[in-house]
């Protein structure tokens, strides 16, 4: 590899050109990385207000809320209260895949639902119109549940959704459910995944307490099926002999959020979207989580492990070995040849709020360096490790975004393992309740950057000329038009599944076709690389 | 089946709109914007609206779409959006150094109440906006209209902030409404072939299909200039193209500036274009060249040629208003029946603009507009008598495959092909490019389903 730029000159590069307060703070988002003896990463600033003006890549808390976690539940009516455009621009964008049982089952994921606020609504009110929608929903379609996504005016005139939707869950006898997800509410869609997670967990888990007999029951957690990656981890863990109770949400069911309470342990997958749920469940329901990562195929080895090290049975574990051995074999394969023409080659990952994490094991795989990477969206201890939780400021912005206080159940609180076995398990290596975060994870003096702006985008690819950008739909031709490829990480490229071991192996032969295609050489006609620029007098001659 | 809940069976609906043919006001004005040579659209409002337009105008067009947002917090929601407006602008002209900022609003700032023109002015008077520099502005609340009418309001606000008075020129302006940088191509050819003085605006052909050159132009060399937007006040004349789209900002340069207005129809199709064509030939006096009624006549050969493909076919569409109108026309030109036509933008007169389309030959047709019409609706309806044909956009795939009809993509958004943004629809050559995809469809269908005796080898 060539020898790389001083990471402390680039830093000063990329905000040289900022207004002073501007890149004062953004001087504390961009960091060198610097992982100590007990593996502390420097601290980030993260989770915070983005400049206005500045070009950020991220959304808002409405898209979190109905676009990310709720989007990807087949069978609920999700109604957006509010002008058009929302309930527009989330549907069906996000490829969450579903598979129905039958032609009977329910799937409106194909269907986008909007109260279409008109100014009216604005001045008078929407309620008497949201209800209106509700009925409307009900009588067309007859669905088991209805939710209601709220859009920023809604929150401006006031209007009472919660109360609309107490009301008619009563008169129609079924489970409807608002969420306070207007998009200026946070400081991006992490919000949103926030107050989804708390109208889940009021509204919807613990409503059906049928317990299966299965003796290894799990839910996954913070996996949307992107592609199809939920499918290829159902297989996996049905070959396993674990069961799967609910996954959040790709691939899933109301009714199967109802019953998720009833598993023996979480896997989370996507923390930043997703852990409220896995830390409400544990203290309801005495339901413990540890951190699961099936992206690499090594990764997805490491974490079928941990769950048969926490069910601790023999048998289990046996299959477990069985299947990673199995599925190894094609890995390793593609893997060696694949690795042979990518090792050395650059990635930059800025995306989500796990995805910049996880698919650098991708890239480890297949001999590829990530020399820069950041979040959308994530928050310090999505960087920095979970164990900085206690010293991350709340400020304002968290601040308003509810937090439940959770008392253990009744009648269904039952501690899953004691405090002595979790402590066991940990000294297993199983991290309960545990993340260690990207950061102690990347090389030093690797970049770290969160919610990078289009600016600096623009000077990595630039200094750095990577192999590959993985980011979103919005930076993909921007980086492609600088003559560097990009891989959506969102989208996936409308390719995938890139999850497990088969979506290992999809990975490595996506990058392999990205990194290593001629058709970038081709930029340049061949008179540009060439040719002399003709003579006047030679072209007058001739 | 995709769409497994629909059925034919219509239910009277006053508040529910379930797969909606329109979507909000800001992302007109954002791609409006984009036509302006070295502008930066500005969304004023939370985040996320400007996430989701840019990602649906890259998706559309795979390319680059670059906006900036005033990022609401809760907040600016309760205080105003004023300072973050103002450290937008100030922001923007130091990193990104646009000559214009395009500043639309959204329904979060609309609904505050926002007065946009006093946030400019305060930003000129603490000097953020430097020198030779413009920051422009429309309303664009997201509860009133759709992105139709948003497209609309910022090439109204074009004329408002950048058109002079001054003394008459020979220049036709020209106003070409929603249509793709491909279209606008190729009204520019067809007035440099017929030696037509213009301006366009606004333009996004090499703005929104841009070469790889392997260099990223933040602002790509397309776009109308400041300066020809000027002068726009100075023309003999405005064409508007597309009522819907395109007369507001013809009829602020008659009020303003005295520059008188015609409004046409959008070129598509046959008769669509000879109005267009003869429109500028009378106002510019010119004559139309052999070159041009060539291309008349092989598109007139294609529709003589190919008659028995398209007589009687039955279609539906839908989408925005002035697309809906000509291609309603073209459609019936050729002796095809569009039977069922939807557009969630409201307008009064979109119904009498579609009969006269319909110059009532298809009796049958039936037509909504605005707030409840959507492409639920045309499901059913479609269910309820099948047609030949669709025409609309990429989310008719859904309905196209479960009911086993052709989709031809048209209109917006177009998320799975390509081509729209390089290849136009306008004019007698978009005429034919039309053409060759309706029959590419019709006939492969046919192919489909012939039975093997009477499958044929010349059509």
């Amino acid at each position: 590899m060539t020898q790389q730029p001083d990471p402390l000159k680039i830093k000063e590069q990329l905000i040289q050109k900022y207004p002073t307060k501007v890149a004062r703070k953004r001087s504390q988002q961009i960091v060198i990385n610097k992982i100590s003896d007990d593996r502390t990463a420097p601290e980030i600033m993260a989770n915070v207000r983005t400049t206005p003006g500045i070009i950020t890549q991220r959304g808002c808390t409405y898209a979190g809320c109905k676009g990310v976690v709720l989007g990807p539940t087949r069978d609920i009516v999700n109604i957006t209260h509010g002008p058009i455009g929302c309930g527009f621009y989330s549907w069906l964008t996000r490829r969450n895949q579903t598979r129905p049982t039958g032609p009977e089952d329910h799937n409106f994921m194909t269907y986008c639902f909007s109260t279409d606020m008109q100014e009216d609504q604005i001045i008078f009110g929407g309620e008497k119109k949201l209800r209106q929608a509700i009925q409307e929903a009900y009588d067309l379609f007859r669905p088991k549940s209805i939710g209601v996504f709220s859009t920023c005016p809604v929150g401006l005139i006031g209007d009472d959704v919660h109360a609309v939707c107490r009301d008619m869950k009563e008169k129609l006898g079924i489970n409807v459910f608002g969420f306070s997800c207007e998009g200026y509410k946070g400081v991006s869609q992490s919000a949103g995944h926030h107050i989804a997670n708390n109208q889940l967990f009021k509204h919807v888990i613990g409503r059906d307490d049928t317990v299966d007999p299965h003796p290894f029951k799990i839910c996954m957690l913070g996996e949307y099926n992107i592609g199809g990656d939920a499918f290829v981890l159902e297989d996996i863990l049905e070959r396993c002999g674990i069961k799967l109770i609910a996954t959040f949400s790709g691939n899933s069911t109301v009714g199967k959020f109802e019953n998720a309470h009833t598993a023996d342990l979480n896997c989370v997958m996507c923390h930043r979207s997703i852990n409220y749920v896995a830390d409400m469940i544990e203290k309801k329901y005495g339901v413990p989580w540890i951190k699961v990562n099936f992206t690499g195929a090594e990764s997805t080895a490491k974490s079928l492990r941990k769950i048969a090290v926490y069910f601790d049975n023999a048998e289990l574990t046996a299959r477990v070995e069985k299947v990673i051995e199995e599925e190894m074999k094609a890995v390793k394969t593609v893997r060696k040849e694949v690795k042979s023409r990518c090792e050395g080659k650059l990635a930059m990952l800025f995306v989500g709020g796990s995805r910049a994490h996880h698919y650098q094991d991708l890239f480890n795989e297949i001999g590829m360096k990530t020399i820069a990477a950041g979040y959308e969206f994530a928050h310090r201890d999505d960087y920095e490790g979970r164990k900085v939780l206690p010293n991350v400021q709340v400020d304002a912005d968290s601040r308003n975004i509810e937090e439940l206080t959770v008392e253990p159940d009744p009648k269904n609180y039952r501690p899953r393992r004691t405090g002595e076995q979790l402590k066991t398990l940990d000294e297993k290596g199983l991290e309960v309740r545990g993340y260690e975060g990207m950061m102690p994870q990347m090389d030093n003096q690797t970049l770290v950057i969160d919610d990078i702006s289009q600016h600096e985008t623009e000077m990595l690819l630039d200094i750095y000329k990577p192999a590959i950008f993985c980011a979103g739909i919005k930076e993909k031709f921007t980086v492609q038009k600088s003559g560097v490829p990009c891989l959506q990480l969102h989208s996936y490229d409308y390719g995938g599944p890139f999850a497990g071991f088969k979506g290992a192996i999809n990975f490595y032969k996506t990058v392999d076709r990205i990194v290593n295609t001629h058709i970038w050489s081709y930029i340049k006609a061949p008179w540009q690389v060439n040719g002399k620029p003709l003579l006047e007098a030679e072209l007058v001659k001739s | 089946m995709l769409l497994r809940h629909t059925t034919s069976k219509v239910k009277e609906r006053s508040a529910l709109t379930i797969n909606p043919a329109k979507t909000c006001q800001p992302i007109g004005a954002l791609y409006a914007a984009l036509g302006i040579h070295n502008c930066l659209p500005h969304s004023h409002g939370s985040q996320g609206c400007c996430a989701y337009h840019r990602s649906a105008l890259t998706r559309h067009y795979k390319e680059p779409v670059m906006a900036g947002s005033s990022s609401f917090t809760e907040g600016s929601s309760v205080f105003g959006g004023q300072s973050n407006l103002l450290q937008a602008i100030h922001n923007i002209f130091t990193i990104y150094e646009p000559d214009v900022i395009a500043v639309h609003t959204t329904c979060l700032s609309e609904t505050i109440g926002d007065d946009i023109p006093q946030i400019i002015a305060a930003a000129r008077e603490k000097k953020i906006i430097p020198e030779g520099k413009y920051v422009i502005h429309t309303n664009t609340p997201s509860y009133i209209g759709s992105h139709v009418n948003g497209f609309s309001n910022m090439v109204k606000s074009m004329v408002t902030y950048f058109s002079q008075p001054g003394p008459q020129t020979k220049t036709i302006n020209i106003i070409p409404g929603w249509i793709e940088p491909s279209d606008m191509r190729e009204i520019k050819r067809i007035c440099s072939v017929m030696g037509v003085k213009y301006i366009l605006f606004p333009d996004m052909s090499d703005v929104l299909d841009c070469p790889q050159t392997g260099v990223f132009e933040f602002y790509p060399k397309g776009g109308t200039t400041i300066e020809d937007l000027k002068r726009t006040g100075q023309s003999q004349m405005t064409l508007a193209l597309g009522r819907t789209t395109s007369l507001a900002a013809a009829r602020e340069l008659d009020t303003k500036f005295k520059v008188p207005c015609e409004s046409l129809e959008l070129p598509i199709g046959l008769r669509a274009t000879d109005r267009f064509v003869d429109m500028l030939r009378r106002v510019a006096r010119v004559d139309v060249p052999v070159s041009l009624e060539d291309e008349r006549g092989r598109l007139m050969d294609i529709i003589t040629d190919m008659h028995q493909y398209f007589y009687g076919k039955r279609v539906a569409l839908w989408g925005d208003p002035d697309q809906l109108v000509a291609l309603t026309e073209f459609l019936v030109d050729l002796d095809m029946r569009p039977v069922y036509i939807v557009t969630g933008t409201p307008g009064k007169k979109f119904m009498s603009r579609i009969e006269k389309a319909l110059q009532g030959k298809v009796p049958e047709a039936k037509v909504q507009e605005g707030a409840n019409a959507d492409m639920f609706l045309m499901h059913q309806w479609i269910k309820q008598e099948k047609v030949d044909l669709l025409i609309g956009n990429t989310y008719g795939k859904y309905i196209s495959r479960d009911e086993d009809i052709p989709l031809l993509r048209f209109g917006f958004p177009i998320l799975d092909r390509i081509g729209h943004s390089y290849f136009p629809t306008v004019g007698y050559v978009g005429g034919m490019r039309l053409l060759e995809k309706i029959l590419g469809l019709l006939m492969d269908r046919q192919d489909r389903d012939a039975p093997e005796e009477s499958f044929e080898l010349v059509m």
